[in-house]
């Protein structure tokens, strides 16, 4: 159980700049994801709550208490890795037991025994206990690294990609199961993923990076519906916000692309003319025989539930879901529309979204 | 105009056998793909078609003629392959050219059919590149305008776009489904990515372990899954499977998942339809979208807890206790507001399959 606070917190390697003034909260027991590319700071982010890495500049709290100068051990927090670095020749119990057998934690036989079971009923690889590591698949591998790190019950869970490796059912099928446990243990989660579902399904909260600067946090409901700038708008969400250059003109999105459609008139400082990025989610935009603007079918992705339809207006390529039952041949040319009232206005040049800075 | 049929094909790796007895026609022009994990006899069974892999048994016709002892050179088949396999000295015209020295074309007829091919994948910048040069998805453009130059009978292909990120793959998969609208030539397309699958396929051919699933097109496939298999490999998240108890009350008939769930209603003809499988080793298959979900008790809907809830931007997806077990359904986003809240579900009979649990085949009741 832990309250993490990063107040003011640079890195440096060299001449690179990892991360850049980062302020962030994580309340005890909240699930928070940091959300990022290759490259943009996340796991060094981790790491420098994790203690294996110092901060060239800024604080790091856990329970109000600053711990820049403690080590790993002394932090006493839980890393799952990507790589489930199991001891390969002993079986899943001596796995588990191994952090509890350390001489500096004193745990007796017995408690080990019962904590041991107890962790492997929860992630259901109790059947397991006694096979060697090397015979286990991936799923089952990642989940006797869960356990490692839940049975020394940690203050804190620093996780890095722990799913990335496994293929997509098992990712699927792992990630509630993830939540789930995170809800049971009532447990504080620092989770860093590149993948957007991962973030959106599984945090409380999520933190976008981009190249070491933390851009927006919020709930998964505020990162979609009200990003902060055009790179949160293409960070979450599959397929991502559409986005297209314009400018207003009584009450309508003129697009560059060729089409205006009209937009519900309450943003702040969107005064006709001004030149603006329009964003719009694939879900808010709409075929229909009188819809005022019209495009030709690029490309047709059938999920089975909906088709995610990429159509083409003039060079702009953009996309919107229908449903599975429309018939549609590629090449078509089409009429579409857009529910004005999810229009999100964002200012050309710096992307920021007009909500955001007014 | 190329056909290519399949019949009794079998093919052993040692003891191993890879594939099993599999029969398929393709007609003229057709866009297939074979899906399938790794392992499943889906890349064999192309390379069986394409000559480099021989068969035990049975026949590989082409346009009615056998060849399955015909060298891969003498079918006209073309293939690409995950790995560019490029000529790393030449020029990405040289590249594309090179095919056609075997084939005696006259050196004018050449030039034409690069410059045209190489405009149709939008690569006539890079003619004098050498591959080293460019990007992985010119690359594979290269690899594919190699392929189509001598115009082959048939175009073969397996993961070409496995190796690319997501952006580029979803650019690339485009430019293949158009370049086929475009072309018409007969394709088999070898992938593991169920919705590159459903995007471009005419129909889909689903393996497993050797042996052939189903084949039809995406929306049967999606729709009317022939075993549990099908059911549970095509479409993202899973479809909900479950063991069946059908409890005949008079004028209603209930589906138990779980013997402290409260049941869910069916119309009474489920019973008739069912004709006699009700007994036991029954299994009810429903996808997410097939769960109904309402704020209001409604007849026919049961209250459910929510134990996770996964939001995803454009919609939710709930996982909902049914006793001990869970069924997971796709709901408008924030439709459950939090963890523990009950909703009022159902299961869309119209949604529901039905499977035998000893053989997994579907028993193609539809309501």
């Amino acid at each position: 159980m832990a309250h993490i606070e990063l107040r003011n917190i640079s890195k440096t390697f060299g001449a690179k700049t990892a991360l850049r003034g980062l302020d962030l909260e994580i309340e005890d027991g909240q699930f928070f994801v940091l959300l990022g590319e290759t490259g943009a700071g996340k796991t060094t982010t981790l790491r420098i709550v994790a203690g294996l890495e110092k901060p060239s500049e800024g604080d790091v709290l856990i329970d109000g208490v600053n711990v820049n100068d403690w080590g790993a051990a002394e932090r006493d927090v839980a890393l799952v890795l990507q790589q489930y670095s199991l001891y390969p020749r002993y079986t899943v119990r001596e796995n588990l037991e191994f952090p509890l057998k350390s001489r500096i934690r004193q745990v007796d036989a017995a408690d080990i025994a019962e904590r041991v079971d107890r962790v492997a009923k929860t992630l259901q690889i109790t059947h397991l206990l006694d096979r060697k590591t090397d015979k286990l698949s991936g799923g089952e591998m990642q989940r006797v690294s869960i356990g490692r790190a839940i049975v020394r019950q940690p203050r804190v869970f620093l996780m890095d990609e722990p799913l990335s490796a496994l293929d997509a059912k098992l990712r699927e099928a792992l990630r509630t199961e993830l939540k789930n446990l995170q809800m049971n243990l009532g447990a504080t989660f620092l989770f860093v993923t590149h993948d957007q579902v991962e973030a959106m399904s599984m945090g409380d909260r999520i933190g976008v990076l981009d190249r070491g600067k933390l851009v927006q946090v919020g709930t998964p409901a505020e990162v979609y519906g009200n990003p902060r700038n055009t790179f949160v708008a293409q960070s979450v969400g599959s397929p991502p916000m559409n986005l297209f250059d314009g400018k207003l003109s009584s009450g309508k999105a003129v697009a560059d692309a060729g089409f205006s459609l009209p937009v519900a008139a309450k943003a702040n400082g969107s005064t006709d003319g001004r030149q603006l990025t329009f964003g719009i989610r694939p879900e808010d935009m709409f075929l229909e025989s009188g819809g005022q603007a019209k495009a030709e079918i690029h490309d047709i992705e059938n999920h089975g539930v909906a088709k995610i339809v990429t159509l083409r207006a003039g060079e702009t390529l953009f996309r919107l879901t229908t449903s599975a039952r429309d018939s549609l041949a590629i090449d078509e040319t089409v009429n579409f529309s857009w529910n004005p009232e999810k229009v999100v206005l964002f200012d050309k040049t710096s992307g920021m979204s007009l909500r955001h800075s007014a | 105009m190329t056909q290519i049929e399949l019949r009794g094909v079998q093919k052993w790796f040692g003891s191993n056998q890879v594939i099993k007895d599999m029969n398929l026609d393709i007609a003229d022009g057709e866009f297939i793909v074979m899906l399938g994990q790794s392992g499943c006899g889906k890349t064999t069974t192309l390379r069986a078609i394409a000559g480099l892999e021989t068969i035990d048994e049975g026949d590989i016709l082409i346009d009615g003629s056998a060849v399955q002892h015909l060298k891969c050179s003498d079918r006209d088949i073309a293939m690409v392959f995950q790995s560019f396999s490029l000529y790393p000295h030449m020029t990405v015209y040289q590249n594309i050219a090179f095919p056609l020295h075997a084939t005696r074309t006259s050196s004018a007829d050449a030039d034409k059919r690069v410059r045209e091919i190489a405009g149709v994948l939008r690569i006539t910048d890079l003619l004098e590149r050498r591959p080293s040069a460019l990007s992985g998805g010119d690359m594979q453009r290269v690899a594919i305008g190699r392929a189509l130059v001598r115009q082959p009978k048939a175009m073969l292909m397996d993961e070409p776009i496995g190796a690319l990120d997501t952006k580029l793959r979803e650019e690339m998969r485009a430019e293949i489904k158009r370049l086929h609208v475009r072309q018409g030539s007969t394709t088999i397309y070898v992938t593991h990515d169920q919705v590159e699958a459903m995007s471009l396929a005419d129909r889909i051919v689903i393996m497993h372990e050797g042996v052939l699933q189903q084949v039809g097109t995406p929306e049967e496939v999606y729709g009317h899954p022939e075993n549990l298999f099908v059911a549970q490999f095509v479409g993202s998240p899973v479809m909900n499977v479950a063991d069946a108890k059908v409890a005949d009350e008079g004028g209603k008939v209930r589906i138990h998942l779980d013997p402290a769930d409260p049941g869910f209603e069916f119309p009474r003809e489920l019973l008739s339809r069912l004709n006699g499988h009700a007994a036991g080793g029954l299994k009810v298959g429903v996808r997410p979208e097939g769960i109904l979900v309402s704020h209001e008790a409604k007849a026919g809907y049961v209250p459910l807890e929510a134990q996770i809830i996964e939001p995803l931007g454009s919609h939710d997806i709930v996982d909902l206790k049914v006793g001990t077990g869970m069924i997971r359904a796709r709901t408008p986003s924030g439709f459950v507001p939090k963890v523990g809240e009950k909703v009022h579900a159902r299961i869309d009979p119209a949604q529901a399959h039905f499977f035998d649990t000893g053989s997994g085949k579907s028993l193609g009741v539809r309501l």
